[in-house]
């Protein structure tokens, strides 16, 4: 039963089976309905489950969120999509003010049932405010949960697991690697939402990424075995909660670790993975945790941003003096 | 369930029916000349009963008995509110913001109210609260600090309190089109004050029911200021007038006549509960009291203005009527103050009462579906808690 589909789709087809399944699951954001979103992935949708499950919302994040908490509050179960991840921002508040913590407030008696659906990430040579990485911000906050898929499979099953999640999860989907097809089994039996997965078994220095740098690092570990190099490539898939037991039992193997995220690097995910994993594999190090991403500055206009994103290069060169300590 | 779009477009006779028609135009004018704003008032400050051609068939059939109970509830929940501010005085609360002045708004809305319908409210809707059924103790957590909201908002149809300005309106407004796709014909009220009017989520709110048609009231309590910026700060134009730019009715009541605010309250969920979307229902009143215990109003505004207000105050006039038309006696004024302090001194023992936290609440309820972070941590504050019994042990 396995297909072979490009990651919108994948996320398309999850989107349609929990609409088909659960009567309460609703779809919504700007231009999601008629258009099938600025990228194809609600494509379809309103069509079939029509203008009240799939709604075109006014040109509004905050109030995309804020309705999407008093649906949840009604019993719904509302997907919704950010058009951009540099338009989330007016939704900031509401998501982090009134969404994380309404479970809490109520003391445990209001459930938040929403996703947030984030294309995000650069690599498309689009314009300002289209390539961000903000993952980082919002697992800052406690309340939210935060995953981000690498592969056509996990997009499908991870939007799967995070509709079913009582809790609100912040989905950021690698705009860029929206294309690349892979194998997706709508009968397979899915691992836990939050686990991390070896992606590629090494014995020298584990790399660890999640959504649009897992490939990156596949190619990075491709390129370093020419050089006689094994790296493991760990696929962390959720950014709040983190697996640190499996970076863990990684680098308790490999000895070395390397972060790779678009986000940039100051305050990024990739600063509290070092700082847990030097806590927990303090005696097992045989190099400091180095990070590659971003810099600290606006992300810049496309023509650099080959410069700006981590690359081949720029990731074998931290692997290079991870490994000469 | 479709969304009807069109009703949002072209409101149906039935609503311009009920609302009268010079209802419609009375709006329409006061935009375009500012001329004072027409104000719906039944009970005049002296405690006569004026005719409204428009929202007497709203409270016409009122009894006795339901007067005396607005009378109560207005009565009961300006004593609870005078007994937080004096635990807050005492050191009982860390802080505690009355609703004195407004509880004629709040009670005149709150009973217009189905037990079905829904409430969203600011963080001084005590006296709605009270017609919701919900305990006054159960209000005092969040201002004592034991919690962050301490009742089940689903327990009777009232949402936790919001503190940020003007969020809940959102919530409201996605709860209505929820009872629009079920079908079902119930309302929800939200309120908010005038300092919340300028927040871009009551505009987004305006925006997303008026395209959706959702049956919820905007209920405004205008008390006129906004911790220490006067209505002026926040808008060129009466209130009540915005709701015509977003392309539904916006009405101004007299926030001091429990009467008119319990009639245009009804009329308003009558709109919604009938698909004719939604209504924004500015009550004028007053703040008699500070914004919050830790405010000290005498540093921006001058006793005349409260003096002024105070010839207007909303329980006054209603005993004035229930004596003129002799629906109350001394004896029924008797009982009420003694249920008063009855009142008080429960609040009081229940406050004082209120256990603090267990530690490790802290931690509880993050999450719905677990965390691993949470858990990591809850185990470290048990171990260093834990660490100190080991210390006290060993000596």
């Amino acid at each position: 039963m396995a297909e072979k589909m490009a990651l919108a789709k994948a996320i398309n087809e999850s989107l349609r089976r929990a609409l088909e399944t659960d009567p309460k699951v609703l779809v919504m954001g700007e231009d999601v309905g008629k258009l099938g979103g600025v990228f194809r992935v609600t494509d379809g949708l309103q069509k079939d489950f029509g203008e009240s499950r799939v709604i075109d919302t006014p040109l509004a994040e905050s109030g995309i969120v804020g309705t999407a908490i008093g649906l949840a509050l009604r019993g719904y179960r509302p997907v919704v999509e950010i058009q951009f991840d540099g338009f989330v921002f007016p939704a900031y508040d509401q998501i982090v003010t009134q969404l994380a913590k309404m479970h809490a407030r109520s003391l445990g008696k209001v459930k938040m049932p929403v996703v947030i659906r984030i294309p995000y990430g650069g690599g498309i040579g689009a314009v300002e405010h289209h390539s961000e990485s903000p993952e980082a911000l919002f697992a800052h906050v406690a309340g939210l949960k935060v995953v981000s898929p690498s592969n056509s499979s996990d997009a499908y099953w991870m939007m799967q697991q995070a509709i079913q999640s009582d809790d609100p999860v912040i989905y950021f989907e690698p705009k860029r690697r929206y294309w690349d097809k892979g194998e997706v089994d709508p009968e397979a039996i899915p691992g836990p939402l939050h686990r991390a997965q070896v992606v590629r078994e090494g014995t020298d220095l584990t790399l660890a990424a999640y959504g649009p740098m897992v490939k990156l690092c596949q190619e990075v570990a491709a390129a370093a075995a020419e050089e006689g190099k094994s790296l493991e490539v760990l696929d962390l898939r959720s950014v709040s909660p983190l697996d640190f037991d499996s970076v863990q039992a990684s680098v308790e193997k490999t000895r070395r670790l390397v972060v790779v995220h678009e986000a940039p690097v100051f305050f990024g995910s990739g600063a509290e993975i070092a700082a847990r994993i030097t806590e927990r594999c303090f005696y097992h190090l045989e190099a400091p945790v180095l990070r590659v991403g971003g810099y600290h500055a606006p992300y810049p206009p496309a023509r650099l941003e080959e410069e700006y994103l981590p690359g081949l290069d720029r990731v074998l060169d931290a692997v290079d003096r991870a490994l000469a300590y | 369930m479709t969304v009807d779009s069109s009703a949002a477009r072209k409101p149906r006779r039935s609503a311009a029916g009920k609302a009268g028609t010079t209802g419609t135009k009375r709006t329409t004018r006061t935009t375009q000349k500012s001329t004072a704003p027409e104000l719906v008032q039944l009970l005049t400050p002296e405690g006569k009963r004026v005719k409204n051609a428009e929202y007497d068939r709203y409270v016409d059939g009122i009894t006795p008995d339901e007067l005396r109970g607005l009378y109560r509830d207005m009565v009961l929940t300006r004593r609870f509110d005078a007994e937080a501010t004096a635990l807050q005085r005492q050191g009982e609360l860390g802080l505690w913001a009355s609703l004195l002045g407004q509880e004629a708004a709040q009670i005149g809305s709150g009973r217009a109210l189905r037990d079905d319908d829904y409430v969203f409210p600011t963080y001084r809707e005590h006296g709605v609260a009270w017609c919701r059924g919900v305990d006054p103790t159960n209000l005092l957590g969040m201002f004592r600090g034991v919690n962050n909201g301490g009742w089940d908002p689903n327990g009777n149809n009232f949402h936790l309190y919001t503190i940020v300005i003007g969020s809940q309106t959102l919530h409201a407004t996605g709860y209505a089109m929820g009872v629009t796709k079920d079908g079902a014909d119930s309302a929800v009220i939200a309120y908010f004050g005038d300092g919340a009017s300028s927040q871009g989520d009551v505009a987004e709110s305006f925006t997303f029911s008026a395209v959706y048609n959702a049956p919820v009231v905007f209920f405004c309590q205008n008390n006129q200021w906004a911790i220490s910026e006067p209505t002026e700060k926040q808008s060129r134009v009466p209130l009540y007038q915005r709701a015509q730019g977003f392309g539904f009715p916006g009405v101004r009541v007299d926030g001091n006549d429990v009467l008119a605010c319990l009639a245009v309250t009804k009329w308003a969920l009558e709109r919604a509960r009938d698909g004719e979307g939604p209504t924004l229902v500015e009550a004028y009143t007053y703040r008699m009291g500070a914004h919050t215990t830790s405010d000290d109003p005498s540093r921006y505004r001058g006793d005349e203005e409260r003096q002024a207000w105070e010839a207007k105050d909303p329980i006054l006039r209603l005993r004035r009527f229930l004596e003129a038309s002799n629906h109350a006696d001394e004896s029924f004024f008797a009982e009420l103050e003694a249920e008063s302090e009855a009142l008080g001194r429960r609040v009081r023992e229940a406050v004082r009462a209120m256990p603090d936290p267990d530690h490790f609440a802290i931690f509880e309820n993050v999450y719905a579906d677990g965390h691993a972070l949470v858990d990591e941590e809850r185990a470290q504050f048990a171990a260093y808690q834990a660490s100190f019994a080991d210390a006290e042990g060993g000596h």
